[in-house]
């Protein structure tokens, strides 16, 4: 039991952390709802701002840029995460078989993670060079392309060659998450699996891949939530281009606040991402949530 | 179950690919930065350097070099501004964490903290800007430390209170039982066996600090304050012919937390799991 001391100590020790969190984003945030009713602008003076009530967010929704950009960035999260899930799992059953090398390349695939986001960009970007790039003379070298392609600088590849990036630092995180659950999957079940006369599909669809889905579900949902947000690896490849083939739902506000200087408007559509966030990261408690029971269970 | 030669070779072939591919983009970029600036403007590429030229390494660390005054003094802020807000983001994570594993503060609480680092900055950034702005805060190294502190608290407290969970409670009530005060018996009691959880939390900290870019970017202008990815952002973007000095550049940015990751894998790998998973 708590004496009275240790209840006034249990929040007296929360302090410090609550009013950090409370000034830098409890309070933004409150902020960002009430410039998103305003017709705010960042000026040099100080101007008076008049509230406009929900006009600014009648007109994000009816933004045709601003659905696309949302659209975009629901591509972009989908098939990034989709891969990163893909080849995580892939990478995590070969690193789960027993063959010699396998401690080095377990090693290895921490480095993509470990290198800084916007190493990544631009070091993909360097790759994707359109006369010098790295990929155009490998590809070509190889006899895949008979001419060098603007990767990026093309409004039908660019978006791709982002994801194709984000996924190379992002995997790793899956395969760890994918190998510490398969290294809990019993194996006298698949054997005994195997011995009924099950394939190795059916022992992948029927056995592992339940027993891997709670943490995977978790790091799913996490990826999604970080991948929904995606500004640097943008800003720092494409800057949005070519045509706004990669500008994304973050860098749509950025622009919004940076570049046209509208607060009032840019923070509609930032509440506006935050209101999905939000409910991504519901979704994220609500699988941690079920993994944890699972586990105890 | 064993293999046949088939599958053994297909299972080493995989490797091989895997291995490849988690490593070619990081050997060429390491190639890039010693290669002579002719040889990365063949057509096709010549993959090889025709000679070892580490001239560019030798700018990056020449203060009286453009390159590397620029260079230098990121590396400086970065290392700066990772450290401090490391340090105080553990020092206030630290009481935290022990409210909720052994005050039984709310859960709810610190879902709500989770949730705040959740939130994509866009959402935060402006009214943040526009206050520091009017504390004459820009382009300061104290903003982005506040800034970074409130980023790394929630994971910290999430790993802290998950380590100190697992701490064996009875020297704690022991220590009280002889009216020990509770700042006395954290620091006395728990800190030394939670040193390893520190230690790692700290290093996962620093990482995500030294990372950061859209908060530098957007509150820092100049050398007094850039980190290193805005100082990297800038050398792409700049008119640089040499792609080799942008190779370079990457290459020191990576070298500290690829050198953390490798020594400390373990450590690192177990966080990441624990931080993405339990919930």
């Amino acid at each position: 039991m708590l004496g009275r001391r240790q209840i006034r100590e249990k929040w007296m020790l929360l302090v410090p952390a609550m009013a950090v969190l409370g000034v830098i984003t409890l309070v933004p945030l409150v902020n960002t709802l009430w410039l998103s009713f305003t017709d705010a602008r960042i000026t040099a003076i100080v101007t008076p701002v008049k509230l406009i009530g929900l006009e600014n967010y009648v007109y994000a929704l009816t933004d045709p840029d601003f659905q696309e950009a949302l659209w975009r960035t629901l591509y972009f999260t989908v098939v990034s995460v989709g891969l990163e899930v893909a080849l995580g799992i892939s990478i995590a059953l070969l690193l789960n078989q027993e063959f010699r090398g396998r401690t080095l390349l377990r090693a290895l695939i921490i480095l993509p993670w470990a290198v800084p986001t916007i190493v990544n960009a631009v070091a993909w970007r360097l790759i994707y060079h359109p006369d010098y790039g790295a990929l155009n003379s490998l590809l070509f070298q190889l006899g895949f392309i008979s001419s060098y392609q603007s990767w990026i600088g093309s409004t039908q590849l660019a978006l791709n060659m982002v994801i194709l990036a984000d996924v190379w630092k992002n995997f790793p995180l899956v395969v760890y998450v994918a190998l510490a659950a398969l290294q809990t999957v019993p194996g006298e079940l698949l054997k005994a699996a195997a011995i009924e006369g099950a394939g190795p599909w059916k022992r992948f669809r029927a056995i592992t891949l339940p027993w891997i889905a709670g943490p995977l579900l978790v790091v799913i949902v996490l990826r999604t939530i970080e991948a929904f947000r995606v500004f640097d690896i943008v800003y720092v490849m494409t800057g949005g281009g070519p045509a706004d083939s990669t500008k994304t739902a973050s860098f749509y506000v950025y622009q919004e606040y940076f570049n046209y200087l509208r607060s009032g408007s840019g923070a509609s559509y930032a509440v506006l991402v935050a209101g999905i966030s939000a409910v991504l990261i519901l979704a994220y408690y609500a699988a941690a949530r079920r993994q944890d029971q699972g586990s105890r269970a | 179950m064993r293999r046949t030669p088939m599958q053994s070779a297909l299972l080493y072939l995989a490797a091989l690919a895997v291995a490849l591919f988690t490593t070619a983009p990081l050997i060429w970029l390491a190639l890039m930065s010693v290669s002579a600036p002719s040889d990365l403007t063949e057509v096709p590429l010549r993959w090889i350097p025709s000679k070892i030229d580490f001239s560019r390494y030798q700018a990056l660390f020449d203060l009286e070099s453009g390159a590397g005054e620029r260079f230098l003094s990121a590396m400086r802020n970065s290392v700066l501004v990772a450290g401090a807000a490391t340090a105080l983001a553990l020092l206030i994570a630290v009481p935290a964490a022990y409210s909720f594993s052994r005050r039984r503060a709310p859960m709810v609480l610190l879902f709500a903290f989770l949730a705040t680092i959740m939130m994509p900055p866009i959402t935060y950034v402006l009214p943040l800007y526009t206050a520091f702005s009017g504390l004459g805060l820009l382009n300061s190294k104290v903003t982005l430390v506040i800034v970074y502190t409130a980023m790394l608290l929630p994971f910290a407290i999430w790993l802290m209170k998950a380590n100190i969970d697992v701490l064996p409670v009875e020297v704690e009530q022991a220590a009280f039982m002889e009216g020990a005060s509770t700042s006395f018996t954290l620091r006395v009691v728990v800190l030394p066996l939670a040193l390893p959880a520190i230690a790692a939390t700290a290093m996962l900290s620093f990482l995500v600090a030294w990372d950061e870019f859209f908060y530098a970017l957007i509150f820092t202008n100049d050398l007094t304050a850039k980190t290193l990815p805005v100082a990297i952002a800038d050398f792409a973007a700049g008119r640089v012919t040499d792609y080799g000095v942008i190779a370079s550049v990457g290459v020191m940015a990576t070298l500290p937390p690829a050198l953390l990751a490798i020594c400390f894998q373990k450590f690192i790998v177990s966080g990441l799991v624990a931080g993405s998973v339990k919930g």
